[in-house]
């Protein structure tokens, strides 16, 4: 059996380290206002999500100095950044920055991360298929999300952002 | 040759149809199809959209309604019947000889397409087919060589449909129980292999562990692909020492194989994988559109490199190219 190649990028570990004393508060109203925009823009999600929209689900890129806890409900959907994850979760997903991104975006395939191990799940996995498909369907421009509202900056930032990932 | 495509959501059809499909299959959000996992298929208002999308591009849409009706409940999957035909699908994929027989006269202008759920691998169950419900394509089990193709072909009186990538199930499909036997749920009726629900995955002993209700079906070491947690491709040990015992986990890859199943005279043939992501049928449609376009043409026929959507980072050739083992 061939042995494990991973072709996804990493977010530079000096980068990394340089995040590590910085404080996770700050981005707390940008995820707020991001998570506002997707839901503005993809309600379809919660649909497809149908029960499982009640879950938490750990979110943990792998080559970040923190991880998330997104809590998908239809009304007061939410999305926090913690230093590390709590262990009342019913699903967490771990993978690089760029492997996370990238699914988000339909750049990469669910399943192909998985079997390549750039991707790991644990707990609920019927909940992480069903936010998977959900998010699959959606069509998210993430990075473009994030940075919507930034005018002419907009372009150089995702330019230097996409070169991150 | 027709290249079949799936998809399991809008924008999957959306992906399939911009990458050269000439048709895409998907199913109702339900256990009428062998594809009913969460977040998935397609609600009846999205089939509609999708079929006029599809349309609008000269793209046919084929609903897979391939699963075997649950006694007392039948009312499911007439209902999805009759609401694939109202959408306007191309044709209906079915398996089930009582769906088929209602299929057929409640709508005997309908085109009819026997699902590979049939298990229908010789001319004499399909003739039974194309005879007493005017099916007009057997979708063929992954079980057949070329030269078992071709003679079939020689012998009925239908389209045939051959599956050329993607998850390969080895087993007589539509009637395997392995799923059943472990979970109470089946592929045949609530449209789940190895359902989600049952399957987990842990870290331990420097691997990962995966396993399906109480079985442990595989220990994957730390820089070893992984596969799908199904007991066909599970590693167990037994008195001959521990190894796969039904199949290892890859995917079917049989671009190598189109010259002879043109010229075996198969129709369609057919991608797995309607609960892959849009970057799946992407990339594989654009691949196997390349490929038929240079066949046609009468030019060599490059495949691209596909090894990383593959299960377990392996590909087979499967049956297509019988050997002893």
């Amino acid at each position: 059996m061939p042995s494990r190649t991973s072709a996804i990028s990493t977010v530079s570990p000096l980068l990394a380290l340089a995040m590590r004393p910085l404080p996770l508060l700050p981005l707390q109203p940008l995820l707020a206002v991001l998570l506002h925009r997707i839901e503005r823009r993809h309600s379809g999600i919660f649909e497809r999500l149908g029960d499982h929209a009640g879950k938490r689900f750990g979110i943990r890129p792998t080559d970040l100095p923190f991880a998330f806890v997104l809590e998908p409900k239809p009304l007061h959907p939410r999305v926090s950044a913690v230093r590390y994850l709590p262990g009342r979760l019913d699903a967490c997903v771990s993978g690089t920055l760029a492997a996370l991104v990238g699914l988000v975006e339909g750049a990469f395939d669910g399943d192909a991360l998985f079997f390549s191990r750039d991707l790991r799940i644990e707990g609920d996995i019927e909940a992480v298929l069903a936010l998977r498909n959900a998010i699959d369907d959606a069509q998210i421009d993430l990075v473009g999300e994030a940075l919507d509202g930034l005018g002419p900056l907009k372009a150089p930032a995702e330019r230097i952002l996409r070169d991150m990932l | 040759m027709e290249l079949i495509c799936p998809a399991g959501t809008p924008a999957a059809l959306k992906a399939a149809v911009e990458a050269g499909a000439d048709a895409v299959y998907c199913g109702f959000r339900d256990e009428t199809n062998a594809r009913n996992f969460p977040g998935l298929n397609f609600s009846r208002e999205e089939l509609r959209a999708a079929i006029a999308l599809a349309h609008e591009r000269g793209v046919k849409v084929l609903v897979a309604i391939n699963t075997f009706a649950r006694a007392g409940a039948l009312d499911v999957w007439h209902r999805a019947v009759d609401d694939a035909v109202e959408a306007g699908a191309d044709a209906l994929i079915l398996a089930d000889v009582g769906l088929l027989d209602y299929a057929s006269r409640r709508h005997p202008d309908q085109r009819l397409h026997v699902s590979v759920q049939a298990a229908a691998a010789n001319p004499d169950v399909i003739r039974f087919y194309v005879e007493a419900f005017g099916a007009r394509r057997v979708v063929l089990p992954r079980v057949l060589s070329v030269a078992e193709i071709a003679a079939i072909v020689r012998e009925v009186d239908c389209e045939t449909e051959v599956f050329v990538f993607g998850g390969l199930c080895v087993m007589a499909e539509g009637r395997c129980s392995l799923s059943s036997y472990v979970t109470g749920k089946s592929p045949n009726m609530q449209g789940v292999c190895s359902p989600a629900s049952h399957v987990s995955y842990h870290e331990a002993d420097g691997g990962t562990v995966s396993r399906l209700g109480d079985f442990t079906i595989n220990v994957f070491a730390e820089d070893e692909p992984v596969g799908y947690p199904t007991l066909c491709k599970g590693r167990f040990r037994t008195e001959h020492g521990a190894g796969y015992i039904f199949e290892e986990p890859v995917s079917l890859d049989a671009a190598t194989q189109l010259l002879g199943l043109h010229e075996a005279g198969v129709t369609a043939l057919k991608i797995e994988g309607r609960q892959r992501g849009r970057a799946y049928i992407e990339r594989v449609v654009r691949s196997f559109r390349q490929a038929l376009d240079a066949l046609e043409a009468g030019l060599p026929v490059e495949t691209t490199e596909l090894i990383a959507m593959t299960e377990g980072q392996a590909t087979t050739v499967g049956a297509y190219r019988k050997t002893w083992r």
